[in-house]
Formats: C-alpha cells, sequence, structure tokens
C-alpha cells in the first residue's frame, strides 16, 4: 500500500539527495564480429552495436520519466576487443576504437567501454599490440574506455604486463596532455576483473556472457549520508542497519529500472552493480558518508574501519533488493569525484597510503588519483602492482587509475570538469622500485588459490 | 496501472482544480487525493488511474511539469511501481 510518508521519501531521496540510477550499460558481445580483415571487423562491430544499442538512451529517456528518476549515463560495454584484435595481426586495432567510436556517437551513448585485454597470465596473440595501442586509441576517440587485467587470484600477477602499463598509462597521459590528460581517466589496470560491470571506465562484456543483455548500476552516497544524518548519537550496529535499509531502497529502485529496461529493449537482465558512486556534486560524496560517521575528515585514522562497515552494510541490504546482484558492488572512493575526497587530499589529511589501505575494504581500487606528471612509469607499475597484490591476496577486485599530470606538481589542480571532478596532485615516494619492476615475470598464485 | 502526483509549494487559488483539469485532457481519471496546507505551503498527493489514458505517459508528465513551472510549483508524477519497489519487500 502506498503511503504519503514513503512517497514523500522516495521524492526528497531524488530531489535533494541526488538518487539517481547512475547508468543502465547494455553488454554486447562481439565474438561473432571476428574477421581476418579488419576493415569487414569493424563494419560488423559497427552494425551489431548500432542494431542493439540503437534504441537504449531512447528507452532510458522514457524509463526516466515514467518513474520520475534520472538515469545519469546510457553506456555500452563490449567483448574485450584484444580477442577480435588477435584475428587480424597486421592491422593497427586503433580502427576497432574508432569503429566503436562512431557507433557511440549514432547511438548517443555516453561511453563504450571494453578497449581491453586481459593477460593475468600471459599475452596471447593480439593482447600485446592493443594494449601497447591504447595510448593513441584514448586520443583519437572521446567515448572509448580501456581496461587490462593484469593479475587474479587464481593465476597471480602477470609483471610483463604490469611493467607495460606502467608506461602505458604514462604515455596515454602525455598524449593527451592538452586536455587535462584525459586519456589516463579513461583508462583502469585491473586485478580480478569482473565480465558484467557497468561502471567506467573498466565496464567490458566477459565472454561468460549472454550474447545481449543489461545491467544497471545504482548510486546514493547523499541518501545514505542523510539518514545517517537524523541519528547523530546511534551505536555503529545501528548505524549498519540504518545503512541496510537504505542500500535496500537504493537498489530496489535499481532492480526496477533493470527490468523494466530490459522489457522494452527485449534483451536479458543482467545484473544490479550495488555501488555508492559519488559525483563531484554537493551532497554525493562517499567521504561525507565517513564523516556523518564521526570522523573529523576523511581519510584520518579509523577511515579504513568506518569505510569496511559502510561496504558491508551497503552489500547486506542490497542483496535482499535484488535477485541478481553482480559487477564490482561495494562503496567507490574515486578521489577526483568525490567532493569530500577532494577536500581531504587537499588538506594533506587523505593520503595514498590510506587510500590504498581503503581499498582492501571497499570495492575497486586506488581510483581517479592524480600523481605528479614526472612520475617515473616503474613508479606507476609499482603502485599497480601493490594494488593489485591487496586484490589477489584478499580474492576480490581492486584496480588502478592513475592520472600523471603532465608539467603538474605536488599541491598543483587537475582540473577535469564534470564528471570526473577535478583532483590535487598527490605525492608518491621517490625512491625507484625500478630494479624489482624490471625483473618481469609472474608473481605466483597465493595458496588459497587451490581450493579444489 | 496507476501513478502519483505530487504537487508542493506556496498556496494558491485553483492549483486542485487545474491539476484535476489536466488530468481529465488526458483521460486520467483521479482516484483519491490528499493535501494539507500548513500556513501557506501547500501539498497535495493524487493517485490516479492511467489506464485509460489517451496519450502516452510521457506527455501528461510533460504536462504536469510545465503546468508546475507556470504555477511556481514543484509537481511531480511517477508510475506507482517506483513507490511500491522501494517501499515494500
Amino acid at each position: 500500500m502506498l503511503n504519503v510518508y514513503n512517497i514523500l521519501e522516495t521524492i526528497r531521496m531524488i530531489q535533494d539527495e541526488c538518487l539517481d540510477i547512475r547508468t543502465i550499460t547494455m553488454g554486447i558481445s562481439l565474438l561473432d564480429c571476428i574477421d581476418t580483415d579488419i576493415d569487414k571487423a569493424c563494419e560488423k562491430v559497427y552494425n551489431k552495436i548500432v542494431s542493439k544499442a540503437g534504441n537504449l538512451v531512447a528507452v532510458g529517456q522514457r524509463i526516466e520519466k515514467e518513474y520520475g528518476i534520472p538515469i545519469v549515463n546510457k553506456r555500452i560495454s563490449v567483448t574485450p576487443i584484444a580477442m577480435l584484435a588477435a584475428a587480424c595481426p597486421n592491422d593497427n586495432p586503433v580502427k576497432f576504437a574508432k569503429a566503436l567510436q562512431k557507433a557511440a556517437d549514432t547511438c548517443g551513448v555516453n561511453f563504450i567501454g571494453g578497449y581491453s585485454a586481459l593477460v593475468h597470465k600471459g599475452f596471447s596473440a593480439g593482447d600485446e599490440a592493443l594494449i601497447r595501442s591504447i595510448p593513441e586509441a584514448l586520443d583519437v576517440t572521446q567515448n572509448i574506455c580501456s581496461s587490462v587485467n593484469i593479475g587474479s587470484t587464481k593465476s597471480g600477477i602477470n609483471m610483463d604486463a604490469v611493467k607495460l602499463m606502467g608506461e602505458i598509462v604514462k604515455e596515454t597521459a602525455e598524449r593527451t596532455a592538452d586536455r587535462d590528460c584525459i586519456g589516463a581517466a579513461k583508462l583502469v589496470v585491473f586485478c580480478n576483473a569482473v565480465e558484467d560491470n557497468p561502471f567506467m571506465a573498466g565496464a567490458f562484456h566477459g565472454v561468460g556472457e549472454p550474447d545481449c543483455e543489461i545491467h544497471v548500476g545504482v548510486s546514493g552516497p547523499g541518501v545514505v549520508r542523510a539518514a545517517l544524518s537524523k541519528y547523530p548519537d546511534a551505536s555503529i550496529n545501528e548505524l549498519a542497519d540504518i545503512i541496510k535499509k537504505t542500500a535496500f531502497k537504493i537498489t530496489r529502485m535499481g532492480q526496477l529500472v533493470g527490468a523494466r529496461a530490459s522489457e522494452l529493449l527485449g534483451v536479458p537482465f543482467g545484473i544490479v552493480d550495488l555501488s555508492l558512486a559519488p559525483t563531484p556534486a554537493v551532497g554525493d560524496s562517499v567521504a561525507h558518508i565517513l564523516e556523518e560517521m564521526g570522523l573529523e575528515m576523511c581519510g584520518t585514522h579509523g577511515t579504513t574501519a568506518c569505510l569496511a562497515m559502510l561496504n558491508d552494510a551497503v552489500k547486506k541490504g542490497g542483496v535482499m533488493a535484488s535477485s541478481t546482484v553482480g559487477g564490482l558492488s561495494g562503496a567507490f572512493i574515486p578521489v577526483s569525484e568525490d567532493a569530500g575526497m577532494i577536500d581531504a587530499a587537499v588538506a594533506g589529511v587523505l593520503s595514498l597510503e590510506k587510500l590504498e589501505a581503503m581499498t582492501a575494504v571497499c570495492s575497486v581500487g586506488l581510483d581517479m588519483i592524480v600523481v605528479p606528471g614526472e612520475t617515473s612509469p616503474e613508479t606507476i607499475s609499482a603502485i599497480i602492482a601493490d594494488e593489485a597484490a591487496i586484490g589477489m591476496v584478499n580474492t576480490k577486485t581492486t584496480a588502478v587509475r592513475l592520472i600523471p599530470a603532465v608539467g603538474k606538481k605536488e599541491g598543483e589542480i587537475l582540473e577535469f570538469g564534470g564528471l570526473l571532478g577535478s583532483g590535487p596532485v598527490m605525492p608518491v615516494k621517490d625512491k625507484s622500485p625500478a630494479k624489482f619492476i624490471n625483473r618481469g615475470g609472474r608473481i605466483p598464485a597465493p595458496m588459497h588459490s587451490l581450493k579444489n | 496501472m496507476r501513478a502519483v502526483i505530487t504537487v508542493i509549494g506556496k498556496d494558491n487559488v485553483g492549483i486542485l482544480h487545474k491539476v484535476s483539469g489536466v488530468c481529465s485532457e488526458r483521460g486520467v481519471n483521479v482516484i483519491e487525493v490528499t493535501q494539507s496546507v500548513l500556513q501557506d505551503m501547500f501539498a497535495m498527493i493524487m493517485l490516479v488511474d492511467i489506464t485509460g489514458m489517451t496519450s502516452d505517459f510521457s506527455e501528461l508528465v510533460d504536462d504536469m511539469t510545465s503546468l508546475g513551472e507556470k504555477l511556481g510549483l514543484s509537481i511531480h508524477t511517477m508510475h506507482e511501481d517506483i513507490f511500491n519497489s522501494m517501499h515494500n519487500v
């Protein structure tokens, strides 16, 4: 039964507390587009994406009207392009990126993710060529996102790929230096990447997924913070309960939108990703939730514990609200995209080391962190290796999305604008890990990977 | 199928008349209305049946939004499913 209190609560969440559906993402398999002639393959890719997702934006807008809830992004994820590039070894894979960009323009989507390679155990045909083409691909396109999986709990960490990715991240930033190094913001390096992630920049459509499906990513840090603010004297377990109830409501909204989108588009419903995804907008910050719990500023001692509780409570509340939970599911902590994190980083309270600790207990990893432009590729690789080790040992997804700010030093600010926000350049250690990184090889999988 | 129309803002002459006028133009049947005026703030929630609606739902949403803008009120028109799914297990 409808009641007045519930109706007004929903409207308040949307109006005043920034509740929205962060993304509906259509996953499309491109395995049937593989061709030894790259031009033919590109044509097939374009045609398949447009035939499946031509209506995606219109359907998204229709659902926004129907339920009165904003759907911020309409996106597409595709099969890792390295698998298509493998069939045409003598051609530049950037052609695929251009075909994806053309499809993104035709469909009117915000992003297409999947300019990706999975190399956690080693490089197969197409992988290395694709990775080496990432800087160019992200330079000549606007709406394409790239990701590379360099490690997993089951297979260990591919240190050759880690070394390569340090160079690629740096080169990508340099090639787009005239656009605030934006290329690096569209490139993420994973350990334990998931196959059904609807969030960018790391979305790709895994080979175990169906031909086409629809995923939903919910948001709502502002709603959680507002709910907690009503109970200034509650104990921590009472706070956990409030977060669970709020996460349940947010996720139900995602489930409803996903089911409706699936019905209107005639494709199966994939997953709801139960994430708290912040934006730079006032009142849409994960850091502010942690501060509401009682921290003077995010990044101080106690932050990891608060975040661990938040992340767990979000999952517990959300999992009951949806029949198909998946993706990354947890709290995101992208520094430049979160007003509270930006303030904490500018104040010097939130450091790279603290962020690394936080990634052990929450969703994903070192995300949207601006480092000095002169940071060496080996140092970037070493940061990737540290983060991948956390993911590998804890059997969770971790990721690194660093932006080396070309020409900028510690303390200066890099401005992206829009959803990507802005970030202060954060200091990195000046002692070199080069010898370790240049050894190459593979970190063996941990003992607990042997589960059979 | 039902939808919920909420109207919040400064009280004025004829709000209910104008909102229900738009409903009747579009073949939308008003089932239930609850309203309150606290000091000079007006809050109304209207449950309507959209089964016999003569136009697309999105046109009703647009009409209500522009009526709200004209009257200086905040008018939301949302399918009832969103409230049912959020607040009921």
